[in-house]
């Protein structure tokens, strides 16, 4: 059985929102613990534009958006707030006064008020939308490679056209016995030395681009590949025996178990009350780009005004019967947790 | 204002009155079409991915290369795809009709 993790906000979404949202109820002197699918803080701001500069934060103009995250982590740092990486919330229930978390690795975490800053879901693999890709994915479908000896001998198509696409091709051609490239066309979006290197290989004839095709079907026995078929937009058909897929058209988000849990979702957003970012179930509140209300907009800058109103709101579902005294920050400092 | 007419992934087909400047995500937005449109129009994700009716595709502008790199991503590509973030309402697109694949 695992630990049972008690606090009093559970904040889902570590980007720039769930992040400012410790903040938020932090100053109120709510304790929080942190959910996140993917390996780092930050959300899109790390996943998506790292290096790119934002110039609508107010007082932080052309700030970079992984500097923005790490301000944003020192300044939630009075507060301690639990991070939990590598995750992501896969049930939501209320018992009683609390409501009860579980993450995909077995965490559970008790809590009074759930936020919800997901922005457009938890970050995965963008998976080509196959019928029965799933059956393959425990063995030979892979959309990540950790060890490259395990394709030592095989025969390996390699479907994207990006860095990944590119540099695996090249990694790979040494160890396998054959190795495809899928891709719609001839441009590769990849650094260019590295594009040259593969062309170059595809005409030593150590690898094929197989190209303008897409993935059409997979074809195989239990979780092993046999047939990759592919596709170009003419219709032309083209079958490759293959025992692996390393699939790379990069991130996607997914909502995922948030559809499940009663909340008022159209099109990937949760209605909201703007005034205090409430759902249309009680204690649980959407802030950031998955909160949705009329002339909403998905600024970083409205998500941390909502991350504020929420806060305010859950204190007082979170401590009923007790006075909110507003205070702003010049008079009370930071308090401690 | 244009009339452009979106076709949902269940076949029905929506014919909507868009502002002439809006970009074609904005109005489909607007209308909660179905569609994800994650990144809001900055070009960052192929979730506004739509397919152009063949005989409208030639009034759909020009592709840019940060929309192909994006279209790169998408799945079920057809000689028309479109990222409709990059499409402006005007009267040349008056009828115009588009299709939207399912949501991911």
């Amino acid at each position: 059985m695992s630990e049972l993790h008690s606090t009093d906000v559970a904040i889902i979404g570590a980007g720039p929102i769930g992040l400012f949202s410790v903040f938020q109820c932090g100053m109120l002197k709510m304790s929080c613990h942190v959910i996140d699918a993917l390996p780092a803080t930050g959300g899109q701001c790390t996943a998506l534009y790292p290096e790119k500069p934002l110039f609508d934060i107010p007082a932080a103009p052309g700030i970079n958006a992984v500097d923005l995250i790490e301000r944003l982590e020192k300044q939630v740092e009075p507060f301690n707030p639990t991070i939990h990486l590598n995750q992501q919330v896969t049930e939501l229930d209320k018992i009683g006064e609390h409501w009860y978390l579980s993450t995909s690795t077995g965490l559970k975490i008790q809590a009074k008020a759930v936020i919800i800053a997901a922005g457009a879901g938890a970050f995965g693999p963008n998976k080509p939308p196959l019928d029965n890709i799933e059956q393959f994915e425990a063995n030979s479908v892979h959309y990540m490679v950790q060890k490259r000896e395990d394709f030592r001998g095989q025969r390996i198509v390699i479907a994207g056209g990006g860095d990944s696409a590119v540099d695996w091709a090249l990694s790979l051609a040494d160890v396998a016995a054959e190795v495809y490239v899928i891709h719609r066309r001839d441009r590769f979006r990849a650094i260019p030395e590295s594009v040259a290197q593969m062309k170059a290989l595809a005409d030593e004839g150590k690898i094929e681009l197989v190209i303008p095709y897409q993935l059409a079907s997979l074809e195989g026995d239990g979780d092993k590949l046999k047939t990759v078929v592919v596709k170009t937009l003419d219709g032309d058909e083209r079958r490759i025996e293959a025992d692996h897929l390393l699939s790379f058209f990069g991130l996607a988000t997914k909502l995922g178990p948030i559809n499940d849990w009663g909340l008022d979702i159209l099109n990937g957003v949760i209605k909201v009350e703007p005034s205090t970012c409430a759902t249309n179930i009680e204690g649980i509140f959407a802030v950031g780009d998955i909160a949705d209300y009329p002339h909403k907009l998905k600024l970083i800058l409205s998500g941390f005004s909502e991350a504020a109103q929420a806060a305010h709101a859950a204190y007082l579902i979170i401590n009923p019967g007790q006075a909110l005294n507003f205070e702003h920050s010049t008079t009370s400092g930071v308090p401690t947790l | 204002m244009t009339t452009i007419t979106f076709i949902k992934p269940d076949g029905e087909k929506v014919a909507v009155e868009a502002t002439n400047g809006a970009t074609v995500m904005e109005v489909a937005k607007d209308k909660d079409m179905p569609m994800l449109a994650a990144c809001g129009g900055s070009l960052a994700c192929a979730t506004c991915h739509v397919i152009v009716d063949e005989s409208w595709y030639a009034k759909s502008g020009e592709v840019c290369e940060a929309e192909e790199d994006l279209l790169d991503t998408a799945h079920g590509l057809t000689n028309t795809s479109r990222l409709c973030c990059q499409m402006k309402v005007s009267d040349d697109v008056e009828g115009m009709v588009m299709t939207l694949p399912p949501m991911g």
